[in-house]
């Protein structure tokens, strides 16, 4: 859009807004909020934070956002979502409320809540492929997981299988499309916001 | 020391303050709704709630009602909680760890250890830590909050007077709450621990407040939210959410008013929005006046 440093969006319809928005200042970008058309009419690249996707869904339809959101992503802009930001790039989900409507663009099936209630909710640390040094500190919370993908989607993060527990897609990108079950932005370490933003600049170029 | 050296950061682990405090983090901008059934319970799921607090009877009834107001029965909780993919929360009495214990038992999302049922000890709140299901708090002040947050709470709520429809409260300990955390952060570091002293709070738990400019959780508000200009109120006085208790089952249409209330917690800085969502809504629930309530039928008055 700009031919100066790209903006990124943080979908503000409901969720963990404020903490993509430090995670995203701390990786050198310029974020900011966005509610409405107009405002995401004027960013380059979108956050969809973690939060409720229900809540999230129903809200970007009463507001008028699913449709460009999506004609956003069918022509191309960066999108990263975590947790609930997940699900709404999934193409398919289940476990899901009935008619829940996501935005899609990741040819994945996610399922919602896979990992349990908030009493499994837990922390791991994740191989993320890609990223330079130590593992990546995971925080799952009442998260999803990947059940299946296409096959353009590339898998950038596994949980690894534990007892008996089959091993579960936990991060995905295909094209300029990131998601992740976990959330980054609760961890004070930035890399994969970081990714993003590498992304995001290299689709600007 | 034990020999062999155990690399916990590899292995998951649950229950951590931080799953705790991140799952209120989700909760943010969102509304959550009580219910008293599962056909309520999907209502609020439809308008779009982000949580659903599961209790047999909504605030102003137990007003109306009296007698001791305890933890909801466990087939009603599982029922709701079965009918929604959404979080479900249910209040335990404050002190009574064991209802605490038997809501943990039964899965629930949040645990509300709330002035709105009869303390069960008027002394002593439950040891928050020693849970796996976090813990949301009410709280009239700073120092109250702190203290909350020192037990193990990983959420702090506005303890305005349930079941009244009326916001005043709220607001009085919303803008208690944030002018309290405005005037820590204008103290010298030495003052800190005369703060502490007054606050009746770990002086950690206050210099960290005073570094952060905010509580190192998310802060809602609750009590007496009737109406979306209500909510919006709150969330323009700093509350990151709102719980809305009767406010939304004892009105006259629920279903349009929970997604109008949903709409301007989101919309809160948007007059026009907040305009479109409260027209036509129907009979907002009746009120009561807080002063008339005596004090024994406050319920801030309950936890310490």
């Amino acid at each position: 859009m700009s031919s100066s440093t790209p903006v990124i969006g943080v979908l503000a319809l409901q969720g963990d807004v404020r903490e993509h928005l430090v995670a995203l200042a701390e990786a050198d970008a310029l974020a900011r909020p966005v509610r409405r058309p107009e405002e995401l009419a004027e960013v380059d690249a979108l956050v969809i934070p973690g939060g409720e996707s229900t809540t999230m869904s129903n809200l970007a339809l009463a507001f008028g956002m699913m449709t460009p959101l999506r004609e956003r992503v069918a022509a191309g802009m960066p999108v990263y979502g975590s947790c609930a930001g997940m699900i709404m790039l999934a193409e398919k989900i289940l476990d899901g409320r009935e008619d829940q409507q996501t935005v899609g663009g990741i040819d994945m099936t996610v399922r919602r809540n896979a990992f349990g209630r908030q009493n499994e909710s837990f922390e791991s640390a994740i191989e993320f492929k890609g990223l330079q040094g130590d593992p990546v500190h995971g925080v799952f919370i009442r998260a999803p997981w990947v059940e299946s993908v296409g096959a353009g989607v590339e898998v950038l993060a596994e949980l690894p299988a534990a007892d008996g527990a089959e091993s579960r897609i936990v991060a995905v990108r295909q094209g300029n499309l990131l998601a992740t079950s976990f959330h980054p932005e609760l961890t004070g370490d930035h890399r994969v916001h970081a990714y993003f933003v590498q992304l995001v600049a290299a689709a600007a170029r | 020391m034990s020999t062999t050296p155990v690399n916990t950061a590899d292995q998951p682990q649950i229950g951590t303050a931080r799953v705790k405090r991140g799952m209120a983090e989700q909760l943010k901008g969102g509304v959550i709704m009580d219910v008293v059934n599962a056909e309520q319970a999907k209502i609020a799921e439809d308008a779009g709630a982000v949580a659903v607090m599961a209790l047999e009877r909504v605030p102003a009834d137990i007003r109306k009602d009296g007698g001791v107001a305890r933890m909801s029965d466990p087939d009603m909780i599982d029922g709701i909680i079965s009918a929604v993919s959404i979080p479900v929360m249910a209040k335990s009495r404050i002190g009574h760890f064991v209802e605490a214990q038997v809501l943990q038992a039964l899965g629930v999302d949040y645990i509300d250890e709330s002035e709105v049922l009869t303390p069960a000890d008027e002394v002593n709140h439950s040891d928050k830590w020693a849970f796996t299901t976090p813990f949301v708090c009410g709280a009239t002040n700073l120092g109250e909050a702190l203290r909350r947050i020192a037990e193990g709470a990983a959420m702090i709520r506005s303890k305005g007077e349930a079941g009244t429809g009326n916001v005043v409260e709220a607001v009085r300990h919303m803008r208690q709450i944030n002018g309290d955390i405005r005037r820590l952060a204008t103290l010298d570091e030495n003052e800190l621990y005369v703060a502490a002293k007054n606050l009746q709070a770990p002086y950690e738990l206050v210099k960290e407040v005073a570094q952060l400019g905010k509580l190192p959780v998310v802060l809602f508000s609750a009590g007496g939210v009737a109406t979306p200009a209500d909510a919006a109120l709150m969330m323009q006085l700093g509350a990151e959410g709102v719980f809305v208790g009767s406010g939304i089952f004892k009105s006259g249409d629920p279903a349009k008013r929970a997604a109008a209330v949903v709409k301007a917690t989101t919309f809160f800085d948007d007059p026009k929005v907040i305009a479109d969502v409260s027209r036509g809504l129907g009979e907002a629930m009746v009120g009561i006046n807080c002063d008339t309530l005596p004090e024994s039928e406050r319920y801030a008055n309950r936890g310490w």
